[in-house]
């Protein structure tokens, strides 16, 4: 029951943080909402007994992201552009997404159901073994680590290759906006 | 960010207590929620927190930016020399019962600790990169427009 009307709670306050972040203009408000719904997000996620992804989730959704957007709205305009164009083919595109999305999930077992897939899998071998094979509390650090640590070697792998790809990205630019300072300056001396 | 006194007093304090967090989450990481992917974010947060309130130049000075680059790459190759270290003992690549054969739990944990501390070094390295690459640039917002 309680758990319940935490749920609603926070259901709640996501979907009107939500609807604050499409209706605002003003882009620093923007930033900082959706650090608050990452951290909504976070607690439904407490709620849901997935700690691990909280943490994660308060961490970079709402740390790590809110301070790169708000570095990247200082080097771009305080204020949202108004759009000239009709809002109507937009719309229509989200309102078939989403339908697309719900119809999906009326496929999906229920909440905490024993015969659902992710628990007929190697989710209960992993859980009956992992205290004799790995000895480790923490069965997600286990299962990370260590069942799987060819793929969390493989993510190691995308966050390096997604780090390099930024600085080749912005430094490119930078080299870019030199030639061009210098560019403009070039006629100035002529005259 | 001169003037603020407050800002600067409390990030003096809270930068060491966020270091010291962030080890916690990377060696706890066996026995609560955590790892070395939060670790590094938080021990990202500490250096960009000195960064915003102190300036670029100072967080440069304690933490170069070719150190950082550096510990990018230096991550991955933690993580993927383990598993050849593995393979040296004669075990399969990535398999952590290579470090203590009597006790293969031991070894586990072990092998555990090593990739851990490869994903957190590589996450602090990418997510202090990024910051530096974006503060680097020169802002086109002036501080009173905010």
């Amino acid at each position: 029951m309680i758990e319940t009307l935490i749920n609603l709670v926070l259901f709640t306050m996501l979907v009107a943080t939500a609807i604050a972040v499409v209706t605002i203009r003003r882009l620093f408000a923007m930033v900082m909402l959706s650090g608050v719904f990452s951290l909504l997000s976070a607690l439904l996620f407490v709620t849901l007994d997935a700690v691990d992804v909280a943490f994660t989730e308060a961490a970079v959704g709402a740390g790590i992201s809110t301070v790169l957007m708000l570095a990247t709205l200082a080097l771009t305009s305080r204020t949202e552009k108004q759009s000239s164009r009709s809002i109507v083919l937009p719309l229509t595109v989200v309102t078939i997404t989403g339908a697309a999305i719900i119809y999906g999930t009326l496929d999906m077992p229920n909440f905490g159901d024993a015969n659902a897939p992710a628990q007929l899998g190697v989710a209960a071998q992993y859980m009956e073994n992992s205290p004799h094979d790995i000895d480790v509390p923490n069965v997600v650090t286990a299962i990370l680590a260590s069942y799987r640590g060819y793929d969390t070697l493989g993510e190691t792998a995308v966050v390096f290759t997604a780090g390099a790809g930024v600085l080749v990205l912005i430094s490119g630019l930078q080299g870019r906006r030199r030639r061009e300072d210098e560019e403009d300056e070039d006629p100035e001396v002529n005259s | 960010m001169r003037h603020h006194l407050i800002l600067r007093v409390v990030t003096k304090l809270l930068v060491g207590a966020i270091i010291l967090f962030a080890f916690y989450v990377q060696f706890h990481g066996d026995y609560s929620p955590g790892g070395g992917f939060q670790a590094g974010v938080i021990m990202a947060v500490a250096f960009i927190l000195y960064g915003i309130v102190f300036g670029l130049r100072k967080v440069q000075a304690v933490f170069p930016t070719w150190m950082v680059h550096r510990l990018m790459a230096l991550g991955v190759l933690v993580y993927a020399g383990t598993g050849i270290v593995s393979m040296l003992f004669g075990f399969d690549y990535l398999d952590y019962g290579a470090f203590s054969p009597e006790h293969p739990s031991h070894g586990q944990h072990t092998g555990i600790l090593a990739v851990e501390a490869g994903v957190g070094i590589t996450v602090t390295g990418v997510m202090i990169a990024i910051y530096y690459a974006f503060a680097g640039r020169p802002p086109r917002i002036s501080d009173e427009e905010w």
